[in-house]
């Protein structure tokens, strides 16, 4: 059959790509798209890696069809930061030093920025349940837990601990 | 290249259409959370994916007649958020809260949850505990069955060819009611149930039981009524003599099976102890009380 053809927005520009139906939301945006940021650890929805934003709420995109995104609105990990300026997210998971080989990370900010969206000021037990799909296998989490408080208390606007 | 074709149909009747006119094999596809799974894993090789989530209603929660009505579709984060589907039934909300991560709540859905056929689906025995019904559409017309009814076997449903659910109904709720689900797995979060446990009572203002439904899963090929754990409960309070009473019958209801998640012995001793621990958080949540809850 011929391709689909897919228009959505994504990091905030409209984007149009032709896909086929067995092709994941993850695999265009790293193969069609070259946004590859997003990463496949998994690819069954356990690991968290892929993690992006469809309609304000995040989902793995390796268990999205990249068809089923015609209409939605798609945000990555490279629509985290404005411009040149880190998100506050991304800036404490460097400070914190929040990571070790990196393949995680993207798929923890971008959960981490859609916690923050909705709950400025989680508890622990909060973060940690809201990042249980997202697995790391070098931190031991608690410096992601940590830089996760400190980009918390940014976005509140209180000054820096 | 690909010969997997994708249909996002805008109505029912649409989709029962393709379904029931597919040569080969297809897949209603709703979250997607299993069907992906499948799909990448060459365990499932369809020749057809419906995508039902464009049929008007089969995302959304309508109270209505004082009971609920939640379409097939609708994804686990939008019941959770329902305060008043909370409020009324708390056990088949924690249940579907259950299923996977904050990123597979955004997708997964009650009717893939019961449709994919698992044994250990969490989201599933305390929608049977609540007596819910489902509303199937197919080639031969609409039908309203009763969600036990659905499941047939792992990975097997009753469902025909071209058939697919649309809807679910939550009966309306009598004063002192409410219910419960409580499932074991080795770690915190993000694991299959070794055992699953639904309780849903009516009390009168006494708090003497006047109905039950007890439901287990994971200790047998599909879900497990208990009734002898309900006729246990009727008629009593939840002392001491009722709370063995029920997680003997738990106990004597399981045909598990041992597998790396757990023994036949441990899964049938899990399922006393959680059928006495769902029963004691929904007797006190048709109380009133606000029990404790782990999660």
């Amino acid at each position: 059959m011929s391709k689909h053809h897919v228009s959505t927005t994504i990091n905030g520009e409209p984007v149009e790509f032709l896909c086929e139906t067995q092709q994941t939301l993850l695999d265009v945006l790293r193969n069609e798209l070259n946004l590859t940021g997003s990463k496949e650890g998994c690819a069954s929805g356990d690991c968290g890696a892929c993690t992006v934003i469809v309609d304000g709420r995040m989902v793995c995109s390796c268990l999205m069809l990249g068809v089923e995104a015609e209409g939605h609105t798609v945000t990555t990990v490279e629509g985290i930061a404005q411009g040149d300026h880190l998100h506050p997210v991304q800036q404490r998971f460097l400070e914190y030093a929040a990571l070790q080989c990196g393949f995680c990370t993207p798929g923890f900010i971008v959960a981490t920025k859609a916690l923050l969206d909705e709950n400025p000021n989680p508890t622990e037990s909060e973060i940690r349940y809201w990042l249980a799909g997202n697995l790391c296998r070098c931190t031991g989490y608690d410096k992601i837990v940590r830089a996760v408080q400190a980009a918390a208390a940014d976005v509140r606007g209180e000054k820096a601990a | 290249m690909s010969s997997l074709n994708y249909a996002a149909p805008k109505t029912a009747e649409e989709a029962v259409k393709l379904l029931a006119g597919a040569s080969g094999l297809a897949k209603v596809l709703s979250g997607g959370t299993d069907l992906l799974v499948q799909l990448r894993s060459g365990r499932l090789k369809p020749d057809l994916i419906v995508d039902t989530k464009q049929i008007p209603g089969i995302i959304g929660i309508r109270q209505e007649g004082g009971g609920f009505r939640i379409g097939a579709a609708t994804p686990g984060v939008d019941l959770e958020a329902n305060a008043a589907l909370k409020a009324a039934w708390p056990g088949v909300v924690e249940g579907v809260d259950l299923i996977g991560s904050e990123q597979i709540q955004a997708r997964c859905s009650l009717a893939g949850n019961l449709c994919n056929a698992s044994p250990a689906a969490d989201g599933v025995p305390a929608l049977i505990a609540a007596r819910a019904t489902c509303t199937i559409v197919g080639p031969a017309g609409t039908r309203t069955a009763l969600v036990e009814s659905i499941v047939i076997g792992p990975g097997r449903t009753s469902l025909a060819k071209g058939e697919f659910i649309t809807e679910f109904q939550l009966p309306p709720r009598p004063a002192h009611a409410s219910d419960a689900y409580l499932r074991f797995i080795p770690r915190t979060e993000m694991d299959i149930a070794v055992v699953g446990a639904a309780v849903n009572v009516v009390l009168d203002a006494g708090g003497v039981c006047q109905d039950a439904r007890v439901v287990l899963g994971a200790v047998a090929p599909t879900q497990v009524i208990v009734e002898a754990a309900a006729k246990a409960l009727i008629g009593h309070t939840l002392d001491a003599a009722t709370l063995a009473a029920i997680d003997a019958a738990a106990q004597a209801a399981c045909k598990p099976i041992t597998d790396k998640r757990g023994t036949i012995a441990y899964r049938i001793k899990v399922a006393g102890v959680l059928t006495r621990r769902a029963a004691a958080i929904a007797f006190a949540r048709a109380r009133g009380e606000t029990p404790a809850t782990t999660h």
